[in-house]
């Protein structure tokens, strides 16, 4: 469906995360939901009675508890306020917060929560799937990941050594980044010697797991005018999404993705994002998803994602570096990854990503996924410009 | 920094989640899994808009947001179209390790099955043909189909 849409201008004011740890075994998800907050306004400058409106994002499977949104509405400064919630990645509950300020509230905060740690994600990826047809087949998110890794394999050549590669530059580039879990030094043989976890799908090719929290302020030019930051414009959002069940889908052709980037495109007034965005922070959750993303995004053709870092495109003296960060490779707080590809993205922008750095960044792209192999993807298109 | 936080021993709280369910399959479900039971058939359905063939079938077809009527009966074999062999255990999986999950597009259905197939996995491979073994005793689940062979 095409849709001509002219945005008001708004923009991120404020952004903070937690450093990303396997367990965060002296803090509670409450309190690391009131870190960020109360870090992401200290770094917008704005105070808590300049935010109109709270959203949280959290899952109740993680949190082990339901309506676990309630249970952090304090720690967000949400008391009093209009505090409402996403279960689902943190950029879709920064894409619900977005709509919110477009809505008319000046402000809005955004804050996502997970402790992978404290319950067991196998058996919470699992849940994900039907319990009538699929569920009782013991599939997880790693086992449903295989399926597709294999799928992109088999059509387009692809090999488990271009997976490998993507794995050595992300956790690489983790190295420069203070909040990534885990900065490695690795070689290919190293990823493709690590325990075989579901074929083609190794250890080194999957993210860990992680405990972590990160917040967003967005706001209207309003209140752009009261933050110190120095503010990053929203130009495009969209998300999309297609089947459910993985039999469904052609797995190895990331259909919802091309249209959620091609209508983010159309509505930042991108021709050619090859040409035009300058830094891309995207969800691999596997390493196999890089590439995948990358053909989704229309930075390359069908198969040729495997090409890119081989290129010397993807990498951090490329001419579009992907995950400067490290990646979800580096750090995968479940829900909370999608609104840290946000923040990096906004970091960029800002000059303020320190040794991960890339020069010269105007444009960045930042993008997240919900459901089993991407079955619903959100693109972001960040700019410096107004 | 607090000082007094260098004295805390962090403690952790052990729980567990525990809560029957007793889901409803529906009639669309319930129609297919009493053939799974009764009759050892697999039954997908098609919609009369796309044609396409759904298996498992669906009230209504996703993408043309239509009531799906038509009843197909679907082979017990087809191919496999996407595996990936099993390493890891955990106690949900239906299978002990090396086990593999499949997309298994049975003859005369448009979309994927997802299954398991337990044995003769040296020969799986994109392409192979499968049949559907059933159990003896079946009970209305999808793992009436014990797994899928490779013939």
């Amino acid at each position: 469906m095409e849709m001509e849409m002219e945005m008001d201008n708004i923009a991120i004011v404020g952004v903070a995360q937690t450093k990303y740890e396997r367990r965060k075994k002296d803090q509670t998800f409450y309190e690391m939901v009131y870190e960020v907050t109360t870090r992401a306004l200290e770094d917008s400058g704005l105070t808590l009675g300049h935010i109109d409106n709270v959203i949280t994002v959290s899952n109740d499977f993680l949190d082990g508890r339901t309506i676990s949104s309630m249970a952090v509405a304090e720690a967000a400064g949400g008391y009093e306020k209009n505090i409402s919630t996403v279960e689902g990645d943190g950029t879709f509950g920064a894409f619900y917060g977005a709509m919110r300020v477009l809505g008319g509230f000046k402000s809005t905060l955004v804050v996502a929560h997970s402790k992978g740690s404290e319950g067991d994600i196998k058996y919470i990826t699992n849940a994900m799937f039907d319990p009538i047809y699929q569920r009782s087949l013991g599939i997880d998110a790693i086992s449903a990941a295989a399926l597709q890794a294999n799928t992109y394999m088999e059509r387009y050549g692809i090999t488990e050594v271009d997976f490998a590669k993507i794995s050595v530059k992300n956790h690489s580039n983790a190295k420069n980044n203070p909040f990534a879990q885990l900065p490695l030094d690795l070689t290919v043989n190293d990823v493709m010697q690590s325990r075989r976890v579901a074929d083609p799908i190794k250890l080194l090719d999957c993210s860990p797991v992680s405990d972590g929290a990160a917040a967003i302020i967005i706001a209207n030019e309003e209140k752009v005018q009261k933050a110190r930051t120095k503010p990053i414009w929203i130009k495009g959002i969209a998300h999309c999404a297609e089947d459910y069940f993985l039999g469904d889908r052609d797995l190895a052709h990331p259909k919802s993705l091309k249209d959620a980037a091609k209508r983010a495109y159309k509505m930042a007034g991108i021709i050619n994002p090859r040409e035009e965005i300058d830094v891309v922070e995207l969800y691999d959750a596997f390493s196999y998803m890089e590439p995948l993303w990358l053909e989704g995004m229309g930075f390359c053709d069908p198969g040729q994602g495997g090409k890119m870092i081989d290129m010397k495109i993807t990498t951090m003296d490329g001419k579009i570096p992907v995950n400067p960060s490290g990646g979800v490779l580096s750090a995968h707080p479940i829900l909370v990854a999608g609104l840290a590809r946000i923040i990096e993205a906004v970091l960029q922008l800002r000059g303020e990503a320190g040794d991960r750095q890339v020069q010269g960044v105007n444009k960045a792209l930042a993008h997240g996924i919900n459901g089993p192999c991407g079955q619903s993807h959100c693109v972001w298109i960040l700019s410096r410009d107004k | 920094m607090k000082t007094w936080l260098e004295d805390v021993q962090s403690l952790t709280m052990k729980g567990q989640i525990k809560i029957p369910y007793t889901w409803s399959v529906g009639e669309v479900g319930s129609r297919f899994l009493l053939a799974l039971r009764e009759n050892k058939r697999i039954l997908g359905n098609r919609c009369s808009s796309c044609n396409l063939v759904y298996v498992p079938p669906r009230k209504n077809c996703g993408r043309c947001f239509k009531d799906i009527e038509e009843w197909v009966e679907l082979s017990n074999e087809g191919i496999v179209t996407a595996h990936t062999i099993v390493r890891f255990q955990y106690p949900l999986q239906s299978a002990k390790v090396p086990f593999a999950y499949a997309v298994i597009k049975l003859d005369g259905a448009d979309v994927g099955l997802v299954h398991i197939i337990r044995d003769n996995l040296d020969n799986l491979k994109n392409g192979v043909r499968v049949k559907a073994l059933f159990k003896e005793d079946r009970t209305g689940h999808i793992l009436d189909i014990d797994s899928f062979q490779i013939i």
